[in-house]
């Protein structure tokens, strides 16, 4: 690469501020704010999940259910390769591990259900998530006889680390993506996949592709939660929420930018964790459930389509401003 | 011999009860184009209030009076106030159906946390005419045969209706091609916010024979749900007879499965779905 053919201005704009808030970010546990840590893991948690879904889903269209499954193929990953007793892999070959497994999952299931249109897709991928619970359920209490397992716990700085380290490479990998042939092949496949088709596109391999590296990501997430919680079984592994959770988070964001899902993704995980106690989780998902439709229904471009709209607005707006 | 028997006959019983669920979808998605998550919630929710009517000392199948006209106004109001909304807004069908979709997924939450937050998260059940009657060597109990003549009863009834009035002609034209109905004169949001609405009621109507039957409790909606789903893909989309044979067909699985595995029955019942899917994807009697 000829050094003198990049555009410094250019990049410094677009790198200067993921920098300064990596830094920050990195910076986090010398803070001595222990509860931050935890905290911004749990944002963390969020953030990677969102944005590998808006990966995938955002650009496509279609909507994929099965954050869930990954997550869990995470979980379970760590509770067999990083348990509390006995032979246990380092952490960081159990997160490649489990990123395979996933993939090869998404391959597979991708190869089978990407043809599938719209509704079809969403419900298949839930389903699956009913499938592995159910199945690894089973497995356990039937066959095993036992209903969890036990992770090796992990200190709070190195699980923020390691999800900080997801959440670089989750970045990096959306804005590879995004600025390559795929990003383009993705962003034409959800306007008109027809279209794409007749382009010269190969519709079903870049889906499928996509949707794998994003359910790799997903599931790294799910072997460091692993090592927070400790004890794991089917149900908190394949819990339905993972799933929507990702989906409403990107929807409220704003999924025109990389921004948007994170910004989303904090926000409601910060409402998740001061209402996680008790009775007050029925109320969060109430909040969730009516949030989300008012999302739908009166901001379709999400919080930051809307303060972008209104940015345009408050410039004067140097060009006509489309109304959708 | 009696073992099958025993399988087969409990299959088709609460076959009746699932085909009255997946008829609601079917009517839902099929037609109204709106893929009803919450769906297993408002039957959840009916079979709620069907147990509250009968711990006032109610007879549980009267309720099915109250609950049906209600939750029919119901539906017609989401569908009017939500779905509406969200048709006009969304530029081409595909995109109406994903964000319908989520918000479907909105209604699931609501619905379900507000049953929670009512009757916790604890399964309910009461005794109803559970007195058992036989059949060659096998044992069944009553409430499963009336529950299921109850739900056959409403599928024929609500069959009739398609086939012989007006409304139910519309309701056929617009399962077929609703932008084209709309052109020849159908009032297309009445009629689809009318499909919402029956489906709605339908779910509530099955939440009763549910409730008189098996145990209840917040969160079984997601699995009938999932069931329901299975049995319109079989059936095929919008077909009220597909829903019917898929209904039956779908029972006799569960309940076999559940013989032998209790654990496994909603992941046999998603196996059949893969390989529909990959098969014959618009279903038995979808066209």
């Amino acid at each position: 690469m000829n050094l003198s053919n990049i555009n410094w201005k250019q990049l410094s704009k677009t790198f200067a501020a993921p920098l300064v808030i990596l830094l920050a970010l990195a910076l986090m546990p010398f803070y001595g704010w222990e509860y931050g840590v935890s905290l911004f893991s749990h944002f963390l948690i969020y953030i990677i999940l969102t944005v590998s879904w808006v990966m995938f889903s955002g650009a496509t269209g279609y909507i994929s259910l099965a954050t869930a499954a990954f997550y869990g193929i995470g979980i379970y990953s760590a509770a067999l390769l990083h348990p509390a007793t006995g032979f246990s892999l380092p952490l960081i070959a159990v997160i490649i591990v489990s990123a395979a497994a996933s993939f090869l999952v998404a391959f597979i299931v991708g190869a089978i259900t990407l043809r599938l249109k719209g509704i079809y897709f969403a419900m298949f991928t839930f389903g699956l998530v009913l499938l592995l619970f159910q199945v690894i359920n089973y497995v356990e209490t039937s066959i095993l006889g036992q209903r969890g397992r036990f992770v090796a716990l992990e200190s709070n700085e190195t699980i923020y680390y390691y999800l900080l380290g997801i959440f670089v490479v989750t970045m990096i990998v959306t804005f590879f993506i995004k600025n390559t042939k795929y990003g383009l092949a993705l962003r034409s496949i959800g306007e008109n996949e027809d279209a794409a088709a007749h382009s010269g596109v190969n519709v079903t391999m870049v889906k499928v592709l996509i949707f794998a590296v994003s359910a790799a990501l997903m599931s790294t997430v799910g072997v460091v939660m692993a090592t927070k919680t400790i004890y794991v079984d089917a149900s908190t592994a394949f819990n339905p929420m993972m799933s929507f959770s990702p989906a409403l988070m990107a929807i409220f964001g704003g999924m025109a930018n990389l921004y948007g899902p994170a910004v989303g993704a904090v926000i409601f995980s910060y409402v998740q964790e001061i209402l996680q106690t008790g009775n007050l989780n029925n109320y969060y998902m109430l909040i969730f459930g009516s949030i989300l439709i008012a999302t739908i229904l009166y901001m379709p471009q999400g919080l930051m389509g809307l303060i972008q709209n209104l940015w345009n607005r408050l410039k004067g707006a140097k060009r006509a401003l489309t109304r959708g | 011999m009696a073992l099958f028997l025993n399988i087969f006959i409990g299959g088709l019983l609460i076959g009746g009860i699932y085909s009255l669920v997946s008829m609601g979808l079917s009517l839902q998605y099929g037609v109204a184009r709106v893929f009803n998550i919450a769906h297993g919630e408002f039957m959840m929710f009916g079979a709620f209030v069907t147990y509250w009517l009968q711990s006032l000392g109610v007879n549980p199948l009267i309720p099915t009076i109250v609950i049906a006209p209600l939750f029919f106004v119901v539906g017609f109001i989401l569908y009017r106030t939500v779905f509406t909304g969200i048709r006009v807004r969304s530029p081409n069908p595909g995109v109406f159906e994903s964000n319908g979709m989520l918000a479907a997924f909105g209604l699931y939450f609501i619905v379900q946390n507000i049953a929670v937050l009512i009757w916790g998260s604890t399964p309910y059940a009461f005794a109803y005419l559970n007195t058992s009657f036989g059949i060659g060597p096998s044992d069944f109990r009553v409430n499963r045969l009336v529950a299921a003549a109850f739900a056959v009863g409403i599928g024929l009834i609500f069959y009739l209706f398609l086939t012989s009035t007006r409304s139910g002609k519309a309701i056929r034209a617009a399962a077929q091609d609703s932008a084209t109905a709309g052109l020849m004169g159908v009032d297309i949001n009445f009629v689809l916010a009318l499909c919402f609405g029956f489906g709605a009621a339908m779910a509530g109507i099955a939440g009763t024979l549910i409730c008189i039957c098996y145990p209840i409790s917040t969160t079984m909606g997601l699995q009938y749900t999932v069931i329901a789903t299975v049995i319109i893909t079989l059936g095929g989309l919008g077909s009220i007879p597909g829903s019917f044979i898929g209904g039956l067909i779908i029972g006799i699985v569960y309940t076999a499965v559940n013989y032998w595995q209790p654990g496994l029955a909603v992941a046999a019942c998603y196996v059949i779905f893969i390989i529909l899917l990959l098969v014959r994807p618009k279903g038995i009697m979808g066209r």
